[in-house]
């Protein structure tokens, strides 16, 4: 009923006939208005999509003639490349980027909202600085990757900021493990303001008087915040988490620029593909794009289905909003 | 922190008072001492450059006379990335309100189809385009083109601007609409002249996010281009070259990077309450 009247025509309702009616040409008009970003969104993402997996079949003569030039040429390979990614001779390369891609991920994933939490609950706590905090955890996110991967490859420098706050003269840019440490506080530093931002709008959610009353029940601090916080956030946590998790399967700036990209302890499955289609290999770099693709569509809908994240919630809920406040009051007039 | 165990209640209570200043200051440290960095790196002389004093010696601005002298082309570079994101955000603005407009306003059957295949390309690898796009454009004669580097960030900057539209626009009174039709407004008439005003907030901070999100694109625009007068800023920024050859000039880049982000900086923390309502509404990014 509710919706009927927010179709937003100017009609008296008058039974089902109209009703359908009014879906209808809503189908329509939302097909026609839909149409140019379906279109675009087909050109620059579904067309890229398939024509990497028709590229990753297929491989280039790689030879350079006698004057130097590349020669042109493709081969139907099958599933060559993809043989040669996971067990061929560059098999160690490609589980090597895809264990980072999976390392990077889950570190800096569980840092980032461990300390956005914290954060959210500090933002939360605190009432005279919080507009201060809150233009702060701005400036990270605001500062683009590679900037910031530029930023903290001259604080990781050998004689650099980093070296000297800690007494250590540890070789954070050169390939090794202290690289993938420097990639991951890199990243946590930029990332983690936007989980604590994303939490502070759940927390700011809850009602008081859930705490009070848990208080009141005898819950310590640390009980309120596993047993309500926690609980009652989670919606928007997951959300937040799975587009962190996403966002890091595919980096590229940060390594690229803070380390340097084809190094072995910050290769990941983007930075391996870039690299193999900046040598021109196209087909195993598209073989390279597509295992990812794969890998970062399996993650997310094992999230989804698992976790139950609910990624269109919020378009689904603030739907819901004016339908039972604003629409509620029209219905009960109209029904009047 | 430390004196939570001390003497006394009082002095305990008082501690635990102060501790939410602690954990703030602690906040503020953790987000802006790099950035502090950065901006104070930039100001030092070349000969002073690995010092490091909390503030310089001596402040200089001869690394940023540096960033637009030699063979570095930040200014064009600078027009470049302008170029390029303020194309990507308004052609993203033009096709993508109309689109949010449908999925705010409209009921249609596969709606929440439409809004996962929206939020699905979100997730989607930058990479994933780079091959077949970079042969497409190579085929076409784009390289080396603004359009070979907009077409590509229309993937993500769509997308996210669409999310952030829908999110706006649900929030609108459409009453209103509804009684501009009702006085004799088309559909069409109801929304330029009574949704466009009120939206125009959302539109703006939409406009806001999407251009930051193309300002600092950096793996299309590394791919696409390997002119130095169509580089944008980022790419620019990571590729500047030294006087003394092989050394990475910091300072320079530092300088650089302080052009590129205290502006941005400085109209995020304007428009920051917008800003906070479109990324927690949206969640993208």
């Amino acid at each position: 009923m509710a919706t009927t009247i927010n179709e937003g025509t100017p009609v008296i309702p008058t039974g089902r006939s109209r009703r359908a009616k009014v879906a209808d040409s809503g189908g329509r008009l939302a097909a026609l208005l839909l149409s140019p970003t379906m279109l675009v969104l087909a050109l620059v993402i579904g067309y890229p999509v398939l024509a990497g997996f028709r590229e990753s079949l297929f491989t280039r003569g790689e030879g350079l003639d006698a004057d130097g030039f590349v020669v042109e040429g493709e081969r139907f390979v099958g599933l060559d490349n993809y043989a040669a990614i996971f067990s061929g001779d560059r098999a160690t390369a490609f589980w090597n980027a895809f264990g980072n891609t999976t390392f990077f991920t889950v570190t800096t994933v569980f840092l980032e909202t461990v300390i956005g939490v914290a954060m959210a609950l500090i933002m939360q706590r605190a009432f005279r600085g919080r507009a201060f905090v809150r233009a702060s955890i701005l400036v990270p996110w605001a500062i683009p990757t590679a900037i910031s991967g530029l930023l903290w490859r001259w604080i990781f420098q050998a004689d650099g900021a980093a070296n000297a706050v800690l007494g250590t003269d540890i070789l954070w840019t050169a390939d090794g493990p202290a690289a993938k440490t420097a990639v991951i506080i890199a990243e946590v530093w930029k990332t983690s303001p936007f989980i604590a931002l994303l939490v502070l709008a759940g927390l700011q959610m809850i009602p008081r008087e859930v705490y009070e009353a848990a208080q009141v029940d005898g819950a310590g601090a640390l009980q309120r915040f596993w047993r309500i916080t926690l609980p009652l956030v989670k919606p928007a946590l997951l959300v937040a988490v799975l587009f962190r998790m996403l966002d890091v399967l595919r980096m590229f700036d940060l390594p690229a620029v803070l380390v340097g990209v084809n190094q072995k302890s910050v290769q990941t499955l983007t930075t391996i593909s870039w690299f193999e289609a900046s040598n021109l290999r196209y087909g195993s770099a598209a073989a390279y794009a597509t295992v990812l693709f794969v890998y970062i569509a399996v993650i997310s809908y094992l999230f989804v289905k698992l976790l139950g994240a609910d990624i269109i919630g919020q378009a689904r809920e603030v739907r819901k909003k004016p339908a039972t406040k604003a629409g509620a009051k029209t219905v009960r007039k109209v029904a009047a | 922190m430390t004196a939570i165990p001390a003497t006394g209640p009082s002095l305990s209570k008082r501690a635990r008072g102060l501790l939410p200043y602690l954990g703030i200051a602690a906040c503020a440290l953790w987000c802006l001492a790099p950035f502090y960095w950065m901006v104070i790196s930039a100001f030092r002389r070349p000969q002073d450059q690995f010092d490091n004093t909390v503030v310089p010696v001596r402040w200089s601005l001869e690394n940023f006379t540096a960033v637009f002298s030699g063979g570095n082309a930040f200014g064009r570079a600078l027009l470049n990335s302008l170029v390029v994101a303020g194309t990507t955000t308004l052609l993203t603005l033009l096709v993508g309100v109309v689109t949010a407009y449908a999925l705010a306003r409209l009921s249609f059957p596969f709606k929440n189809a439409v809004l996962g295949i929206i939020i699905a390309t979100t997730m989607f690898p930058g990479v994933s385009q780079l091959v077949p796009l970079l042969k497409l454009f190579t085929g076409i004669g784009w390289i080396n083109t603004y359009q070979a580097m907009v077409v590509p960030s229309l993937g993500f900057a769509l997308p996210l601007s669409v999310w952030l539209l829908t999110t706006f626009f649900r929030q609108l009174p459409f009453e209103l609409e509804q009684a501009a039709m009702v006085d004799g407004c088309t559909r069409g008439q109801a929304f330029r002249r009574i949704i466009v005003p009120l939206a125009a907030p959302g539109v703006f901070t939409t406009a806001i996010i999407t251009f930051i999100a193309a300002w600092n694109e950096y793996l299309i625009a590394l791919s696409m281009v390997n002119e130095k007068d169509m580089q944008t800023a980022t790419v620019a920024i990571s590729k500047f070259t030294g006087i003394s050859g092989f050394d990475q000039p910091f300072g320079t880049q530092m300088a650089a990077g302080v052009i590129v982000t205290v502006p941005l900086v400085i109209v995020v923390l304007i428009f920051q309450r917008r800003i906070v309502a479109g990324l927690t509404a949206g969640g993208v990014k």
